[in-house]
């Protein structure tokens, strides 16, 4: 069980930092391809929907990721690509959306959420009292303990 | 009032089933991307024919008249299952031009012999940049372009008889008297 447990989390581990990106699809210059790795984190693949294009093995992602680390040897700022790709593919290509017309929802549920439920547990905290007075022995109960004694 | 407050989770609940229920009876398959190229021009763009073809595709082919423009591919599966609503579109005198996305052209040739050639012109996008500019993440998928040469509708799914029928005609119609 333990042992099962173990290669569980191994496996869920692996799969948290999982890269897609083929050695001979690396820039040769280190510096470049962190750049173009951190914005294909930033890029939501297509096809696949959950995955950056960095984490997805889906040929077309494969282009995709193509043309970002082109885009970066020719010299295109961060901002650049990710427009690029904005333009094409609008904002469901950003695994960080924009906030606007069509996303508010997504962006302003949790804060609301929270202030709701947040008010929701005070009012509900505060009208139980927290500790409730015993009701006072009764003359013949107080005689009992009087007994006892 | 408070004796009413145990209606507000069967509320919450009644909403959730509304808000889950209405994409899923209307049809709406969440994997489709809306396109925010609706309405622009298509992108610039000059792809090369296939061997033995004399016209490839270009931006410049695309404006005069309203177009389909079909993304296809050999290796497309659902490309085949699409295949018979374009040749019954090539029936009807509507302009097809094609974009081979990712292909051998011998496996192109192939396809198009066994399944027919709908296009009015097919251009060779080998390297998926053109497709990319079109932001078409897959095959087939199928766009409108207006006279002026923008973008009216995209359809990332294969194309049916219904589609035709519902969607397509009626547009292209539209599109047409302008």
């Amino acid at each position: 069980m333990r042992a099962a447990l173990a290669v569980l989390f191994l496996a869920l581990s692996l799969s948290g930092s999982a890269i897609a990106v083929e050695p001979d699809e690396m820039l040769k210059d280190p510096a470049q391809e962190a750049r173009a790795e951190a914005i294909g984190r930033q890029l939501r693949c297509p096809v696949c929907k959950t995955e950056s294009i960095e984490e997805s093995d889906a040929d077309f992602t494969k282009d995709l990721r193509k043309v970002v680390r082109e885009q970066i040897a020719a010299g295109k700022t961060d901002s650049q690509v990710l427009d690029f790709m904005h333009d094409r593919y609008g904002d469901f290509i950003l695994l960080r959306p924009p906030f606007n017309s069509t996303t508010w929802a997504l962006w302003l549920a949790p804060p609301a959420l929270l202030v709701l439920g947040g008010i929701f547990a005070f009012f509900m905290t505060r009208r139980r009292p927290t500790t409730v007075d015993a009701e006072p022995l009764t003359p013949a109960e107080q005689a009992a303990v009087e007994a006892l004694k | 009032m408070r004796r009413f407050i145990f209606l507000a989770p069967v509320l919450v609940f009644v909403g959730l089933v509304v808000y889950f229920a209405t994409p899923l009876l209307r049809g709406t398959d969440p994997s489709i991307i809306p396109s925010p190229l609706i309405d622009k021009p298509v992108p610039a763009f000059d792809l090369p024919p296939l061997p033995g073809y004399q016209k490839g595709l270009s931006s410049a082919d695309l404006k005069g008249r309203v177009q389909i423009v079909n993304i296809f591919a050999s290796w497309c599966v659902p490309c085949r299952a699409e295949a018979p609503a374009l040749m019954a579109l090539k029936q009807m005198d509507i302009p097809i031009r094609g974009i081979d996305q990712k292909d051998r052209p011998e496996d192109a040739l192939e396809y198009l012999k066994e399944l027919g050639d709908p296009y009015v012109s097919i251009g060779m996008d080998i390297d998926r940049k053109v497709s990319i500019d079109w932001g078409a993440y897959g095959a087939p998928e199928t766009f409108i372009v207006d006279a002026e040469g923008r973008i009216r509708y995209k359809q990332a799914a294969p194309i049916t008889q219904d589609d035709i029928d519902d969607t397509i005609l009626p547009l292209l119609k539209k599109l047409t008297a302008q």
